[in-house]
């Protein structure tokens, strides 16, 4: 494999990933301020915790007021158990990422740079370096902008099959070439003779199942192993083609610029999400990590293995959607089955009507333990923030001549930042931006 | 050298605090997350290095700054000089250490406020005491993790420790010290909030002392059984103090020892 072509492939994925980065930073924030919308909908509706979609929203009036000052208290209440759900994917890309650095030496092997950092850092003075750095970040994050407001100007305009088709391109090229990469300098490091059609098949599987279970369905735990996997795999290649100076700014300037994308009425971020919200779907199910698979709730007991089934089938990426609408004033009360739901609902189990009375009828049984999991329970995660505090923890390791505090004083650091960010109840308070500055502080008093 | 010197210092000096840690705190997502602010918030530098990073990092970040400072202004032959510095700069760190664990306890006074008012029927779910205890695990747990981790790694790797005249015992003294440390900051945790929430002065006076003996006798090393007796002592007088001071008692212990035959009384509220 020459080195040129391993410089130009990351292109695309790099593309995908950079932008998909910053753009669920937002999803993320978006998903816990709607997480809060839903927690303090449900106390509204004297239904914590379960299922809410049969009663007709009569008493949404009530204690609005109150709901403004429990959303804060609920968001604290609700955020331990969110955090620590958190910390468990988080440490283990980092703890991947790391291990890897620590062992594989390729990915601190200085072999060129990519088309999108340009300027070296060899230079001969500091200045020099400082303003190639500078040069190398503007380029990168203009390179990211430009891909935010495309994948926006795409998804207004329901370009949906380019937008599939460049996140199964982007996965394509992760699960199976990068891995393959990974594979044979893991092999390269540890002495291990391999042969050419084992690999092949490895790596066949490895991509197939992959691609399954992140586009597709499949078992939960699988489906999070291989998203902490790829983004492992991409940190490794930022880390790798990253030179320094840039990696750091690089970083710096995301967390300002989703501040900003993110806050702006106009930012293409808020858009994107508000855009999505109005058309009551989620985004991009390949790029989020979810915490729990949440299934729908039972209608009715008629057709109990059927109904399961269709519940079972719908993705769970309709879920958030879903959820959020069962709780909303909404004009037309469907109950928050959306027309696609219910279509394939009725291909598989036969028409079932969903009216307010059964609904209701529904909702005043005891509830089924058995389906449904606790909504509350479900946290999801945008790729972009495993990605790039990967790479700030990977970093610090691969550049701190081997000193293990500094790896680890990173670690802590972007995990006390995530607690924060949970518990933030605007999540770009000074909090959060005080918190990433510490990031950046510790890395480079870590030298 | 190599695996069984890293698992067996490993295991000496975390064994303990993990278990701690998975007995007590894993369960509790808050104690989890009290923990790890924790250690963010507190700790103090390596004796011997100034690049140290970080929040609990901050004052260790601030102390590691001040004798860096200090070093890059002296003289880097002079080699009292330097052993002064040296001595200075952890005199100073244990201060910062103990100003930041005072300003972690502020911080979770009003958290503790905070839950108070967000709890259903009007208590906190964890009481100050053990938020104490908790914060005393994290500061622990991250001195140590900072004390240790790079010799682990060393230790994996080839080598004989003490080959050109040093003590052979380094590894092994330091994984028993930093074991010491953890319990030693666990139970300061305890007095140290005790003695804020009742204003109880020389108890604060007391741990600071304590930490200051403990750190400045590492100073004696490799004479380790200058530092390391010591810091045994005033381990068992902290936990006897931070014991009685949690509402545990001769009684109380003896009824647990004898836990088979005892009636059905109510154990001490942790």
């Amino acid at each position: 494999m020459s080195e040129e072509s391993e410089e130009s492939v990351p292109l695309l994925a790099l593309q995908q990933e950079s932008m998909a980065s910053a753009l669920f930073n937002t999803d993320q924030n978006d998903n816990s301020e709607r997480r809060r919308h839903d927690n303090s909908e449900r106390r509204r509706n004297d239904n914590p915790g379960s299922e809410t979609n049969g009663q007709p929203q009569n008493n949404i009036q009530q204690v609005v007021d109150q709901d403004e000052e429990e959303d804060e208290e609920l968001t604290l209440k609700y955020g331990a158990k969110h955090v620590i759900m958190l910390f468990v994917p988080v440490t283990l890309c980092m703890v991947v990422v790391v291990a890897t650095i620590k062992s594989v030496s390729f990915y601190t092997r200085k072999d060129g740079q990519l088309i999108y950092t340009p300027f070296t850092e060899e230079t001969d003075t500091i200045g020099q370096r400082a303003l190639n750095s500078i040069l190398n970040a503007a380029i990168m994050i203009s390179v990211i902008i430009v891909m935010t407001i495309l994948l926006v100007v795409l998804y207004k305009y329901r370009c949906y099959k380019v937008i599939h088709g460049w996140l199964i391109i982007s996965s394509l090229l992760l699960l199976f070439f990068f891995s393959f990469i990974y594979l044979g300098e893991v092999f390269k490091t540890y002495n291990v003779a391999m042969d050419y059609i084992t690999v092949a098949l490895i790596i066949w599987n490895f991509g197939v199942v992959g691609m399954i279970c992140i586009h597709w369905k499949g078992p939960l735990r699988l489906q999070q192993a291989y998203l902490i996997m790829i983004s492992a795999l991409m940190a490794l290649v930022f880390i790798k083609y990253l030179p320094e100076w840039t990696a750091w700014l690089i970083l710096a300037v995301i967390s300002v610029y989703d501040l900003v994308a993110v806050l702006c009425p106009k930012g293409p971020l808020r858009m994107l999400v508000e855009t999505a919200q109005e058309r009551n779907e989620t985004l991009f199910p390949a790029l989020i990590y979810s915490s729990t698979m949440v299934w729908l709730v039972n209608m009715a007991e008629e057709d109990p293995e059927g109904q399961r089934k269709a519940s079972k089938n719908s993705t769970y990426d309709k879920q958030a959607p879903a959820n959020q609408s069962q709780n909303e004033d909404a004009e037309a009360d469907d109950g928050g089955f959306s027309q696609e739901w219910q279509q394939q609902r009725d291909n598989r189990i036969g028409p079932i009507e969903s009216t307010p009375e059964s609904r209701a009828a529904v909702q005043a049984l005891p509830s089924n333990s058995q389906t449904s999991e606790d909504p509350e329970e479900r946290v999801k995660l945008g790729l972009g923030d495993f990605i790039f505090y990967s790479v700030l923890v990977g970093k610090a390791s691969a550049t701190a001549s081997g000193d293990w505090n500094t790896t680890l004083a990173c670690f802590v650091a972007i995990l006390i930042h995530w607690g924060f960010n949970l518990e933030q109840k605007d999540e770009r308070s000074p909090g959060t931006v005080v918190a990433k500055v510490y990031d950046a502080v510790i890395s480079v008093d870590g030298y | 050298m190599t695996l069984a010197v890293f698992f067996g210092c490993t295991f000496i000096a975390f064994g303990p605090a993990f278990s701690l840690f998975l007995f007590t705190i894993a369960r509790d997502p808050l104690r989890i997350i009290i923990l790890i602010a924790g250690s963010v918030w507190g700790w103090g530098p390596w004796a011997t290095s100034g690049h140290r990073a970080f929040f609990w990092l901050v004052s260790l970040l601030l102390s590691s700054l001040i004798w860096f400072i200090a070093v890059k202004a002296s003289d880097p032959h002079d080699e009292p000089l330097q052993k002064g510095l040296l001595i200075f700069g952890v005199m100073f760190s244990v201060l910062l250490q103990e100003a930041f664990r005072f300003l972690y306890y502020k911080l979770l006074r009003k958290a503790i406020e905070g839950l108070v008012a967000l709890s259903e029927d009007g208590c906190s779910p964890i009481s100050i005491q053990q938020m104490a205890y908790v914060a005393g695990v994290g500061f622990g747990l991250m001195s140590g993790a900072f004390s240790m981790i790079n010799l682990l790694a060393d230790a994996l790797g080839p080598g004989t420790v003490g080959i050109h005249g040093d003590s052979q015992l380094y590894f092994l003294t330091s994984a028993f010290m930093t074991m010491v440390l953890i319990f030693l900051h666990t139970f300061w945790g305890i007095l140290f909030f005790h003695g804020c929430e009742n204003r109880r002065w020389w108890e604060i006076v007391a741990v600071v002392v304590m930490h200051l003996a403990v750190s400045g006798s590492t100073f004696c090393n490799p004479l380790y059984v200058g530092s390391l007796v010591p810091s045994y002592v005033l381990m068992a007088i902290a936990a006897v103090w931070a014991y009685m001071l949690s509402g545990g008692s001769v009684q109380n212990l003896r009824r647990f020892l004898l836990c088979a035959q005892s009636e059905a009384s109510p154990q001490p509220a942790s």
